[in-house]
């Protein structure tokens, strides 16, 4: 019996990164706003105490902050015709869970996507022509642009204190940053994090090879900083548990530390986790969401009604709810019909070990932080001809090493027996003098036909649901953009002085157990052609007017840089549409 | 403003209440000001009830708990059949509506410098506020304590009646905090070290003192271990957000600026500093203890290891996120009761609107012994210039034992 709970003006699903920011966004609008959130409360000083929170095996090998399999999980295979298998422990990448959801264990890389990235079909198109991509290939302009998100990266930034060095500000090519990136209407608001001797290294050695390393814009940050909403950060201490960790030193920007102190002060704002939204209801016409569907940990089924339906949960669990709630016509890959699934994307990850002389090289490689490193933007995009290369899309590559942590930090030069007393003593020459970047080739992953979400014809979940199906397989054009991004990258580990290098490829067919990241995309796109996209460029349902879908789910295809930038990004541009146009007159925001 | 409410006070002298209408705004309006600044909601109110002055909150005293009575307008369990002079007499003289004693716990060695109209205009608030239905138990103190005349003794020694009269040599804005300080503010209750029997020792007046597992710290002008190096502006962002480029509010204090001192008038807030900046204090300068130390040389290491990544290895923190070591009272010379506190159990600051951050420092007490803790106590105290007397490992057995069993 679902007991029906009084109506809210806006329900909101899951509260990471989107959902707060949607949360502050409408609660500041007046709105009585609900977030349901099915993981646990998550506040920075007890839930992450720095006097046990740097535990590499608790945090990383056990997976403590994200979702447990048994709870809910994926089936996967590469190709359509295979039979999808249950993930049973997480690997390519790592679903989180509770409060703060990704934004708690992320490392704070905190991108802007290139102009030419939002409307990347177009511009492919022009330059080589549309012959010059794969046939398959179905990659799809965003339907909004940089400049109408500029603004919104900007807020981010200053939510944030984004520490970073600007490369182009207001059109003018600055010294030290990335000239690539489009034009900031101002500054990172601190300057970018001091760099340990192996990444100005790695600088040095990019410079004298003729490219323009920076460094990545981090949200750990180089200094105290007092953000847009008046909460207090400090500086970040280097400490090498960023990535699957949380952090309370307060310097690495997650909600916790920009948004929940202030948004828990609000009476207009509500919060219920440890309750999962299996259901987002809508009524007889199904072109109006009427509030969700939630279960708690006793098993008790709620009705939360409301009059605007935010889904704003990590991108897989997206496409997952309106799957099961049947709202948007899924996908089918045969017939090319349907839009719920389509355009699933990851990313194409691979990087480079260098081993150097262990008499003359001293990386104090655990000095570190989530977002450290010196970046070139070289090979991103469209930022070179791909004409003779054969492969569109691109990368980043950086020396990022997020850490030396003691557990997978054991890295020795290829030939070393893996075992026994050669190898222990390898450890130890090797572990101060190797470079071995986290993400040293963060390459983009372009959507496919055949690369989707659907729901598993065999395989349940705990309420009986199907399990949600990913069909996922690198094609020809990443594997070749990953080998030659690799290859450059290994240039620049080479030159830095390296004895030996060690590059590993990211090649077919798409393997679920190693980790790449979290970026998974995509399922719910957004675009201008309701045909062939869920939401329109407000990230509003096309169909369901009163239901706006946050989040990665939205991105068409991925570019060559971290997503969460953009993501948040998009949340301030959806959350500026629904204050300033949908409030006003609330229906569909654009007719086609 | 600050005219004015000198204004106020002089004429209050008549002792007559001025206004006798039950709906006058203004009379209501400055009652409710008053019972902000007295904290009325910090004893009355239990925290998290959303009943407000419906009493029922146990206060913890050397002699045992006592439970704060209602004082909603309920005929039967609260106020609501006191006259003003019953109230009156409570609040400036300590006694009862049938005339027994009341105890100390209630400061009405402070409230009693508030004038008639003061107590009149406190009481037309609390005529305002819900009813609440809620019969308590004040007395739950054990023999001998529980019996109230003895407080008569107790009111001979260390009770002296009066209305705050105004130093005319000083500003006005010194004798507003004066008056705000040693009257409704009741700092001394907490701030200024007591007796055996519970007394104030007026020598030491505001130099500090325990209660509750914490020690409040010295809010005199010392400059070991007092407010010398506070500025006029330190105090008031402190006492109107919780935190300041110093310190952040924690424990008993946090609660004083969650319901008092951060709904005050800025002007207020600037008087008191102007009147506690004027306080003299004890200035004994300690030696220090020699950086060779074992315990120095211990407490430098874990200092580095477990503090220096908030606190950075200069002792300064982060203004208004992590409290200055070099600065802050708490790590100063004076009783090391509440510096061994957060180390062992950690502690939360105040959120409030103006610094909504509310950040927290974790708890140390399972990775650190008596001995490391009492080291990085004795470290931070000597470190950086100054000088106060070691901490003994037993001290912070003690404060581990007393504070086990107390909520955070």
């Amino acid at each position: 019996m679902t007991k029906r709970l009084p109506k809210k003006d806006v329900v909101i699903i899951g509260l990471g990164w989107t959902g707060s920011i949607m949360a502050h966004e409408l609660t500041d609008e007046g709105l009585d706003v609900v977030a349901i959130e099915r993981g646990p409360w998550r506040d920075a000083p007890t839930d992450f105490p720095p006097t046990y929170m740097q535990d590499e095996l608790r945090y990383r090998v056990r997976h403590e902050l994200f979702l447990r399999p048994d709870q809910l999980t994926f089936s996967f295979r590469n190709k359509i015709g295979q039979t999808a298998l249950p993930i049973r422990s997480w690997g390519a990448f790592m679903p989180p869970n509770g409060v703060g959801g990704g934004g708690v264990h992320w490392n704070a890389e905190t991108w802007r996507f290139l102009p030419s990235d939002f409307v990347l079909k177009t511009h492919l198109t022009q330059r080589y022509g549309a012959s010059f991509l794969p046939e398959d290939m179905t990659i799809q302009d965003w339907g909004v642009t940089y400049d109408e998100l500029e603004t919104h990266y900007d807020a981010f930034e200053y939510l944030c204190g984004t520490s970073g060095t600007a490369g182009n500000l207001k059109g003018q090519i600055q010294e030290g940053g990335n000239p690539f990136e489009g034009p900031r209407s101002r500054p990172y608001p601190t300057p970018a994090q001091k760099q340990p001797w192996g990444y100005q290294l790695f600088a040095k050695a990019a410079r004298e090879l003729g490219y323009k390393p920076f460094p990545q814009p981090s949200g750990n940050l180089s200094q105290a900083y007092t953000n847009t909403l008046g909460l207090q950060m400090g500086p970040c201490t280097y400490c090498g548990h960023c990535e699957w960790f949380g952090c309370a030193n307060y310097s690495k920007a997650s909600p916790q530390t920009t948004l929940l102190p202030a948004l828990v002060r609000k009476s207009n704002f509500t919060a219920r986790d440890n309750s999962e939204v299996v259901r987002i209801n809508t009524d007889r016409s199904g072109k109006h969401a009427t509030g969700v569907t939630f279960v708690d940990t006793s098993g008790e089924e709620w009705e939360q009604p409301a009059d605007l339906v935010i889904l704003s949960a990590y991108s897989l669990f997206n496409v997952q709810l309106l799957l099961h709630s049947g709202i948007g016509q899924p996908y089918d890959p045969e017939k090319n019909t349907g839009v719920i699934g389509r355009n699933f994307t990851h990313q194409t990850i691979s990087s480079v070990n260098g081993f150097f002389d262990h008499t003359k090289y001293n990386f104090n490689p655990f000095v570190a932080s989530g977002s450290i490193g010196m970046c070139v933007d070289e090979f991103n995009g469209d930022n070179f001809d791909h004409g003779p290369h054969g492969f569109v899309g691109g990368g980043y590559v950086g020396h990022v090493q997020t850490g030396a942590r003691p557990i997978e930090s054991t890295l020795v030069p290829p030939g070393t027996p893996k075992w026994g007393a050669a190898w222990k003593k390898a450890v130890k020459e090797n572990y101060l003098s190797t470079v071995k970047p986290g993400t040293g080739v963060h390459g983009s992953f372009y959507a496919y036909r055949d690369v989707y979400l659907d729901l598993d014809p065999t395989y349940k979940d705990r309420f009986d649901r199907p399990l949600m199906r990913m069909t996922i397989d690198l094609h020809d054009n990443e594997v070749k953009q990953n080998k030659f991004l690799t290859d450059k990258f290994a240039e620049i580990i080479k030159a830095m002085g390296a004895k030996a290098v060690a590059p590993s490829y990211r090649t077919a067919p798409y393997d679920m157990t190693t980790y790449q990241t979290t970026h998974l995309n995509g399922g719910a796109i957004m675009g201008t052609d309701p045909t062939t996209s869920a939401v329109n460029k407000y990230l509003q349902h096309w169909d369901v007017s009163n239901l706006f879908v946050l989040g990665a789910s939205a991105f068409p295809q991925n570019a060559g840089y971290n997503p969460t930038g953009t993501v948040a990004a998009l949340a301030f541009w959806a959350a500026s549409a629904i204050r300033n146009r949908y409030l006003k007159n609330t229906g569909p925001l654009i007719h086609v | 403003m600050l005219g004015a409410s000198l204004t106020v006070l002089v004429v209050a002298g008549s002792g007559r209440s001025l206004a006798n209408d039950p709906q006058e705004f203004s009379q209501i309006e400055r009652g409710r000001y008053l019972a902000v600044a007295s904290d009325c909601a910090s004893c009355h109110t239990v925290p998290e009830s959303k009943k407000p002055f419906a009493g029922g909150r146990p206060i913890e005293t050397p002699f045992g708990n006592i439970v704060a009575p209602n004082i909603t307008p309920d005929p039967e369990t609260g106020i609501g059949v006191w006259t003003a002079d019953a109230f009156d007499n409570a609040l400036r003289k300590g006694r009862g509506r049938t005339g027994s004693h009341l105890y100390p716990a209630m400061p009405y060695n402070a409230y009693t410098k508030m004038s008639r109209r003061d107590v009149d205009d406190i009481f037309a608030y609390l005529k305002t506020v819900e009813p609440v239905r809620n019969k308590v138990e004040s007395n739950t103190l054990p023999f001998p304590f529980n019996i109230r005349a003895a407080m008569g003794v107790w009111n001979a020694l260390y009770f002296k009646e009066g209305e705050f009269k105004p130093n005319p040599e000083k500003s006005p804005e010194w004798n507003r905090g004066a008056f705000l300080v040693e009257g409704p503010g009741h700092c001394g209750a907490c701030h200024t070290p007591k007796s055996f029997l519970g007394g104030d020792k007026t020598s030491q007046h505001l130099q500090g003192s325990q209660l509750q597992g914490w020690f409040a710290p010295n809010i005199t002008n010392d400059p070991n271990g007092g407010l010398a190096k506070w500025s006029t502006d330190d105090l008031v962002v402190y006492l109107s957000s919780g935190h300041n480029r110093i310190t952040a509010a924690t424990g008993p204090m946090a609660e004083e600026v969650e319901l008092s001192s951060s709904k005050m008038q800025e002007g207020d807030l600037h008087a008191i500093a102007t009147y506690l900046q004027s306080v003299g204090g004890k200035a004994e300068a300690a030696k220090p203890i020699a950086a060779t130390d074992p315990a120095m040389v211990a407490g430098d290491a874990i200092y580095r290891d477990q503090c220096s990544a908030c606190h950075g290895l200069d002792g300064k923190g982060v203004p208004k996120l992590f409290p200055s070591l070099v600065d802050s009272g708490v790590s100063g010379p004076s009783d090391p009761t509440t510096a061994v506190r957060i180390i062992l159990r950690g502690a939360r600051s105040i959120g409030t609107k103006r610094e909504p951050t509310a950040p927290g420092m974790p708890s140390y007490g399972t990775q650190l012994d008596d001995a490391q803790v009492a080291a990085v106590a004795t470290y931070i105290r000597n470190a950086w210039g100054r000088s106060g007397p070691a901490v003994p490992p037993s001290t912070v057995k003690d404060v581990r034992a007393d504070t086990a069993m107390r909520p955070d």
